[in-house]
């Protein structure tokens, strides 16, 4: 297996790294958030459950962040001892629950994005890449289908809930652009072989969503603004009230273990 | 001072035989197919485990429990490591792991029915006219239906049988 990846810039990687696992861990407390709020025990549990893939995923991608940059941070201090500008997800992820169906407009928007990235990282020239992205891959195929199926059956519902699935997806398209544009960083990864060009996953993204929101009779916004600046630390005053909540012990008691 | 004879390696597959899953303590670790290797180096046990979903909250308590289960056993060297690829597969679920959870009420993985996230089967899914078919662990029955595609735990969804009625989950494929 390899280990080391010296052609490419550590520091290019390491932020690359944060990217993936901040995506995953600013979605999943996210949707945690909904635990125990649920309209139905199942899907109550089926967050839960997306919830925990992703913060499995989290511990994944920030632990092999922590090893790239090599100063002994750990998955858990990247998570819990880093403030708003130095987290690295996209805007999508941060933004607020709002109702059921606002969720998991977020969370079709996203996994159809996941899906065609972690397929892509499979080929990653960095091995240690490849097999998490394999391993995840496995579980967002189950977090896409479900989510494909709830933005259908609440799109292609009743007058209220197809109301509310096109009021969601009008929202949050304008955040959806900025999960396909590249910078530098990476620009960086795909140079070295670790990453896809971002903008190569737009086609199969787009008919992804066509054809799922087709189905939900829901109609693409015309609007093209597009938000972008999470990536590189500029974020909406959403994520300042996400970490005052998951990084308050560690904040309170440093050190605090149990 | 004189060194313990090292155990054979098949001796110590057949003590994690005896470890339960701690969710699912009817079925042992090697019946779930998450010990990928077992072997001495120099003086050191080294005990290869591969976590089944990524975030599965068991697998401290899993880890906790082979070394446990190990050291009671008179290994005091003993390392453990973990192992991302392959990634686990519900097919590594042993043949006698697959009955032990039919007879404790949870149906076992139909092999090859894995999520891919390609949406082109979903209409049929949808419609109900998936082809999955999946047996009532209680009767036997084959008329069930799907409540969620998750359930107790992450490696479950959750199923109903429409004969006898009984809830009951069923051990997904990834």
């Amino acid at each position: 297996m390899a280990t080391a990846t010296p052609a490419v810039d550590q520091a290019a990687f390491f932020e690359w790294l944060c990217r993936m696992g901040d995506n995953c861990l600013i979605l999943g407390h996210r949707v945690s958030e909904w635990c125990g709020h649920s309209p139905v025990l199942e899907e109550d549990i089926a967050l839960a459950n997306t919830a925990l893939d992703l913060i499995g995923q989290t511990q994944l991608w920030l632990g092999l962040a922590g090893d790239v940059e090599g100063k002994g941070r750990s998955a858990d201090a990247l998570a819990y001892l880093r403030d708003a500008a130095q987290f690295r997800n996209a805007l999508l992820v941060e933004r607020p629950n709002g109702d059921f169906g606002n969720t998991l407009m977020r969370q079709f928007l996203f996994d159809a994005w996941h899906m065609e990235m972690l397929r892509a990282l499979q080929g990653s020239t960095d091995a240690r890449v490849a097999e998490i992205a394999a391993k995840a891959a496995k579980e967002v195929a189950y977090h896409l289908e479900r989510s494909a199926d709830l933005v259908i059956r609440l799109g292609d519902g009743t007058e209220e809930s197809h109301a509310r699935m096109q009021k969601a997806l009008d929202t949050l398209w304008p955040y959806t652009g900025e999960l396909f544009q590249s910078d530098a960083v990476d620009q960086a990864m795909v140079a070295a072989g670790i990453a896809p060009k971002l903008e190569d996953l737009k086609a199969a993204w787009d008919r992804s969503i066509a054809e799922v929101l087709a189905e939900a009779t829901l109609s693409v916004p015309g609007t093209s603004f597009q938000h972008k600046g999470g990536k590189t630390g500029r974020h909406t005053e959403a994520l300042g009230f996400i970490l005052a909540d998951m990084q308050f012990l560690q904040r309170a008691y440093p050190g605090g273990t149990w | 001072m004189q060194t313990a004879a090292k155990p054979e390696l098949s001796e110590v597959w057949h003590w994690l035989s005896q470890v339960p899953d701690p969710e699912i303590p009817v079925i042992s670790l090697t019946d779930l197919g998450i010990i990928r290797d077992v072997e001495w180096q120099d003086d050191t046990l080294v005990v290869t485990v591969t976590p089944t979903y990524s975030g599965c909250p068991a697998t401290t308590v899993i880890n906790l429990d082979i070394e446990a289960a190990l050291r009671g056993h008179g290994i005091d060297k003993l390392r453990l490591e973990r192992r991302l690829s392959p990634p686990w597969t519900t097919d590594w679920i042993s043949e006698e792991g697959r009955e032990k959870l039919r007879a404790y009420g949870i149906a076992p993985p139909v092999d090859g029915t894995a999520a891919d996230g390609r949406l082109a089967g979903r209409i049929s899914r949808l419609a109900g006219t998936s082809n999955l078919v999946i047996a009532c662990p209680r009767c036997g029955s084959t008329a069930t239906e799907k409540i969620s595609q998750f359930g107790s735990t992450p490696c479950k969804a959750s199923y109903r049988c429409t004969d006898c009625l009984e809830p009951f989950d069923y051990f997904k494929c990834i």
